[in-house]
């Protein structure tokens, strides 16, 4: 008997009390925002959309190999000596056209990890983060700088070069192969053929610092 | 207002007409001011916002925009559904629910039939709705509904007990069940109201009269038949568009129903606070759904406060706590009237 009006004591109490919490938060000010018209500030070190500041790119690979993702897709022309790329705001001197700079930032994963080995400190992530697109083609962003046209012009005449420097190298070869003619026999003619592209790794030897 | 219309026309069709429309006036607009007000409450209790952008201040066009979508909506049939009951159900369950206002007196120049059993013929009719919430969990052929369906059955069969003697504690006190007249007989300031008579008897009677309505119109935390986490949505999972739309507003017809009785019966329906200051039909229209939005208000707040009930412990409130109270109470306010 006792029990059971304490039980009902106890639980109309209880709902009065749980009403107070409730009737206290009704004027409490919302802890939500209007989204669109207001955002929350970002943490300082939110990770988000990717960006690359072109003009710093080297064309060094080190953030595409670091990607877990591969989400990351680059291709770089050498550069004749007559070109001049100009220098980074590090003040490095650029050796390579970076003829396709491309992120799919749809596979990214936002974890960073191409941000750190950057030498030049051109890729980084903004605080952008409402990207969204209707076709997922719209999401791989090309950074690269150089128009399609160009590209085509730049890679004819790396082409041009790397066949007259194969040719130069051959007819060198060649010179010395006559040289030392006299004694062992003259084989090994041509010396190597002519490469299309630049191998698709090997940064610039004087990027670590 | 029968009189008003008297002089409009002699018609005595379109006169009954007119009377039994008026309070859809109210009950229509009301339910889509509450339905935003629910959400508003319950998106303040959680620190939330709520509806804010639809027709600019505070979102409070939200409902009517809901409103228009769901008569755009298809209105869908299950397949293995018994068409006919089917059909039916949100009809009964809204009739059920908006029959009962025939006999709430909204201002004392407003009364839809002033019969002399105003109160027996609400509590009477406003279980209809049971009839129709289980014709649409049967109809529905689906075992959530069913559930639903059956609990609601035999909740509100069972809180009908406590809300009936609840009532009847202050009909003993009024002595008549002619909601007109218990309003009349509550005229003057408010310590005039049944509520503070024969104190404390009528004040828990009042109580016990609120919780069991809440059940009766299954609002949390009696919400059992329409448990969310349990039965997807009860008895109306397999309604659609319109026909949903009816039983939600059969719902909130419902909640100011049980609020207008309990405003008329215990805090002086359309009289003044502050007696004759403020007073008249107009100001007693006033009055009266001031109290019953306050209760209304106090359903939202209780849902929005409280968890849901499991099903034994329903049952032990309604017949180990409420009847047993109820009948305290008729037996307290007898000894007081004998004495």
């Amino acid at each position: 008997m006792k029990k059971y009006f304490n039980d009902i004591f106890r639980s109309v109490w209880s709902v009065l009390i749980g009403m107070k919490i409730t009737f206290r938060h009704l004027f409490t000010p919302a802890v939500t925002v209007q989204y669109p018209d207001v955002r929350l500030k970002l943490p300082e070190r939110a990770r988000n959309r990717l960006y690359v500041n072109m003009d710093d790119c080297i064309g060094c690979f080190q953030c595409d190999m670091a990607c877990p993702v591969d989400c990351i897709m680059i291709e770089t022309v050498k550069a004749l000596p007559t070109d001049d790329l100009g220098m980074t705001s590090t003040g490095q001197k650029k050796r390579l056209w970076v003829t396709q700079f491309d992120i799919d930032i749809a596979k990214c994963c936002y974890c960073g990890l191409c941000v750190y080995p950057c030498p030049t400190e051109c890729i980084k992530m903004t605080d952008v983060y409402e990207f969204s697109e209707f076709n997922r083609s719209n999401l791989i962003y090309n950074y690269a700088t150089v128009t399609t046209a160009e590209v085509v012009d730049i890679k004819a005449k790396a082409a041009v070069y790397e066949k007259e420097q194969a040719a130069k190298k051959a007819a060198a070869a060649a010179e010395a192969a006559k040289a030392k003619a006299a004694i062992p026999a003259p084989a090994t003619a041509p010396a190597q053929p002519p490469r299309p592209t630049p191998p698709p790794s090997a940064p610039p030897p004087e990027n670590k610092s | 207002m029968e009189q008003i219309f008297r002089t409009l026309t002699e018609n005595d069709f379109l006169i009954y007409f007119l009377m039994s429309v008026i309070p859809l006036l109210w009950v229509v607009p009301y339910a889509l001011f509450a339905v935003w007000l629910e959400r508003k409450v319950s998106a303040h209790m959680q620190d939330r916002l709520g509806p804010m952008r639809v027709g600019g201040w505070h979102g409070w066009a939200q409902t009517v925009a809901d409103i228009l979508k769901l008569i755009q909506k298809e209105d869908i049939v299950p397949a293995a559904a018994d068409k006919k009951l089917h059909f039916l159900a949100p009809w009964v369950v809204f009739i059920g629910s908006y029959a009962a206002f025939a006999t709430i007196p909204f201002s004392s120049a407003y009364i839809g039939s002033n019969i002399s059993i105003g109160l027996f013929y609400v509590i009477a009719v406003s279980a209809i709705v049971v009839v129709g919430i289980l014709m649409a969990g049967w109809s529905s052929n689906n075992k959530w509904s069913l559930f639903g369906a059956m609990r609601a059955a035999a909740q509100i069969v069972s809180y009908e007990i406590p809300t009936a003697l609840a009532l009847l504690a202050v009909v003993m006190v009024a002595g008549t069940l002619n909601l007109q007249e218990i309003n009349q007989h509550q005229a003057g300031w408010f310590w005039n109201w049944y509520l503070f008579r024969k104190f404390p008897f009528v004040f828990i009677a009042f109580i016990i009269y609120f919780v069991a309505s809440l059940a009766e119109t299954n609002r949390t935390p009696f919400d059992i038949p329409e448990a969310e986490s349990e039965l997807v949505a009860g008895y109306h999972t397999e309604y659609s568009g319109m026909k949903f739309a009816l039983f939600f507003l059969a719902e909130y017809a419902n909640m100011f129903a049980v609020s207008a009785i309990g405003s008329t019966l215990f805090l002086g329906g359309w009289n003044s606070p502050f007696g004759d200051l403020l007073g008249g039909p107009v100001w007693g229209a006033f009055w009266f759904l001031s109290k019953g939005m306050f209760f209304v208000f106090v359903q939202m707040w209780l849902r929005w406060t409280l968890p849901r009930l499991r099903v034994d412990q329903l049952m032990y409130v309604s017949w180990k706590v409420l009847t047993p109270w109820a009948f305290a109470c008729i037996l307290g306010v007898g000894f007081w009237m004998m004495m």
